[in-house]
């Protein structure tokens, strides 16, 4: 529970500091992008891209590479669900974004690899998506601003057949709302 | 396996032809003289040469190679019997094509057991020129059921999955894979099409919405809609044998648990409940059982349950991976795929014997599909990283295989007896 806390406040502060901004990466944040970005600009213009920018504020951290929320994937050993440690990092960053963002909307979806029954891998992935989603809700996030869904085999990021392959697909995606 | 022939029926609609090719044919053939339809050249394709193929795919019937005939024996010919006995047949099908006045046509035939030199019957059809495919495959009907005692499925039809690239056709054909037509055209991917009872309408498993979501396809006018897209994946329809409701795999209570719903998506409320996957459902011909798989004992199994719900019994036992349960018509028998090691094959469970026989040499089967008389079962494997449908007869003897150069190959399912 407390380390829970420090990162949450860790990453509240981040996204205060890219709240205020129109996007950066937070390392960079506080002083090189901002003279260089907007040296002569009259503040008249900001108001008019308002409605847009407000959605797009908090997704710039999704996308920036430098931020682990860019991070997406969550990879499962063979027939396995449990979210591995390496994976707690990520997990409770995007708990940490869902809960300070409540409006933002997350689709996770599940992936399991080519071998055997489509449906019933359709019930592997759908078991990896619920245990993602299970994580970030016991982290805080509201269970309203998650659907877990699952797209068994159909939907493989790596097609040879082969172990290597095969843990590329077996996968959680996270996708929030806009980008699906 | 003997391979017996390789045919390739060309048609006109050429996009995504499955050919057909037959790899093994049963012990014991009837060998049957199909004489050609007099006039049969006057309506393409020739009634005989379908029938002849229809017989022989089956793999009960052996056509006899003929000598040009003259005069042609037609439905109307007095036959000598002996004769045709002599030339070894068992069976004797003769007819003949005639263009009537308004531009239509008229074919007739008779059916004759040589062997106890007696006529067997025969029909009439008034047609158009478009139906002469149709007309060969109900004369095919009739042969096979006087012959071998039970119902044809050569007026049937089915439904598979073509994936080319990114895109992905529900497509209808014949059930030789001729006159394929392209139900429905996605970017995402479409899988567990399963037929109405009536032949009718398609349920099936769209990911359009970037999850899984069942709808119910209309194959006459196109028209489709939602029957389950609740938070969570939706998949694994189901009819129930009376065609008003579906047994479906929701995960919007958590996990993948088994569901009733009305077919146009009203009154859903769970099934059954567990902590596993429960998945595949398949209600037996009378309605009473469902058949499911889940992974509720530690490994996927196949469970039988009451339809009106209560306690699951596990049905499979040997192996650690058996899945894709699907009753037989009579309900005696059940087919599923089984892995032996790294192969994926059709097995065969005789309910009463507890009896399991594999069924295929393939490696990487999926979705069996029983035709509606039984005999056969259709299947998803994949030759040299081709997806291909495959056939074969629920003794394990007459095996089929249907490709198409144009993509992958996937989803089988049989569609039920038209009226």
């Amino acid at each position: 529970m407390r380390a829970m806390f420090c990162v949450l406040s860790a990453a509240s502060l981040l996204l205060l500091s890219c709240a205020t901004e129109e996007q950066k990466p937070a390392a960079q944040a506080p002083v090189e992008g901002k003279p260089a970005a907007q040296p002569v600009q009259t503040p008249a213009v900001k108001p008019v891209e308002a409605p847009k920018k407000a959605a797009a504020s908090p997704f710039a951290a999704l996308k920036d590479p430098n931020n682990i929320l860019s991070k997406r994937s969550i990879y499962f050993d063979f027939d396995k669900f449990d979210v591995k440690a390496e994976y707690r990092p990520l997990v409770e960053a995007h708990a940490k974004f869902l809960r300070e963002n409540p409006s933002a909307k997350m689709l996770i979806q599940g992936n399991a690899d080519e071998r055997g029954s489509r449906e019933y891998n359709v019930g592997l992935g759908q078991r990896r998506s619920d245990a993602v989603k299970k994580v970030l809700t016991l982290l805080g996030a509201r269970e309203e601003q998650i659907e877990s869904v699952s797209l068994g085999e159909e939907k493989p990021s790596c097609s040879e057949h082969s172990e290597d392959c095969w843990a590329k697909n077996r996968r959680d995606d996270m996708l929030y709302s806009g980008e699906y | 396996m003997i391979r017996l022939l390789a045919l390739l029926l060309f048609m006109p609609a050429a996009h995504a032809q499955l050919s057909i090719e037959i790899t093994g044919a049963g012990a014991q053939r009837i060998p049957i003289a199909i004489v050609p339809f007099a006039g049969e050249n006057t309506l393409p394709p020739g009634v005989g040469s379908i029938v002849r193929a229809d017989l022989e795919r089956s793999g009960l019937f052996r056509g006899l190679e003929l000598p040009p005939l003259t005069p042609e024996p037609t439905e109307a010919t007095n036959i000598n019997y002996a004769e045709w006995r002599a030339r070894l047949a068992d069976a004797l099908l003769v007819g003949s094509v005639q263009q009537r006045p308004d531009g239509r046509f008229e074919v007739r035939f008779r059916l004759h057991d040589v062997v106890k030199q007696q006529p067997l019957g025969g029909i009439a059809y008034t047609l158009n020129k478009d139906q002469a495919r149709a007309t060969a495959h109900r004369i095919s009907d009739f042969v096979y059921e006087k012959l071998t005692g039970e119902k044809g499925v050569f007026s049937t039809r089915i439904a598979y999955v073509v994936k080319r690239g990114n895109r992905y056709e529900l497509q209808i054909a014949d059930y030789d894979g001729a006159n394929a037509e392209t139900a429905l055209a996605s970017f995402e991917p479409i899988i567990s099409p399963v037929w109405s009872p009536d032949g009718k309408r398609l349920a099936y498993v769209s990911f359009e919405n970037k999850k899984p979501v069942v709808y119910i396809h209309s194959l006459s006018d196109g028209r489709r809609h939602v029957v389950a897209n609740f938070k969570g994946s939706n998949s694994a329809p189901a009819w129930t044998p009376d065609g008003n409701r579906l047994a479906v795999v929701l995960s919007r209570e958590g996990g993948s648990q088994l569901f009733m719903i009305n077919a146009d998506g009203s009154g859903v409320r769970r099934l059954a409940s567990s902590t596993a996957i429960d998945t595949e459902p398949r209600f037996s011909p009378d309605g009473q059982s469902i058949y499911f798989t889940s992974d509720r004992g530690g490994t996927p199994q196949i469970y039988r349950m009451p339809a009106s719900g209560g306690e699951p019994q596990r049905v499979t036992f040997e192996g650690s991976y058996n899945v894709s349960p699907r009753i037989s018509p009579d309900g005696k028998t059940l087919a599923y795929i089984t892995r032996n090691d790294a192969k994926f094959q059709v097995a065969l469970l005789d309910l009463s014997t507890r009896q399991v026989q594999i069924l295929t040499d393939s490696d990487r089967d999926e979705s069996p599909s029983f035709s509606p008389n039984g005999r056969m079962i259709l299947l998803a494997t994949v030759i040299g990283e081709r997806g291909v449908l495959s056939a074969v007869s629920a003794d394990g003897r007459v095996k089929q295989r249907l490709s198409t150069a144009a993509g992958d190959v996937r989803e089988p399912a049989w569609g039920p007896f038209i009226e």
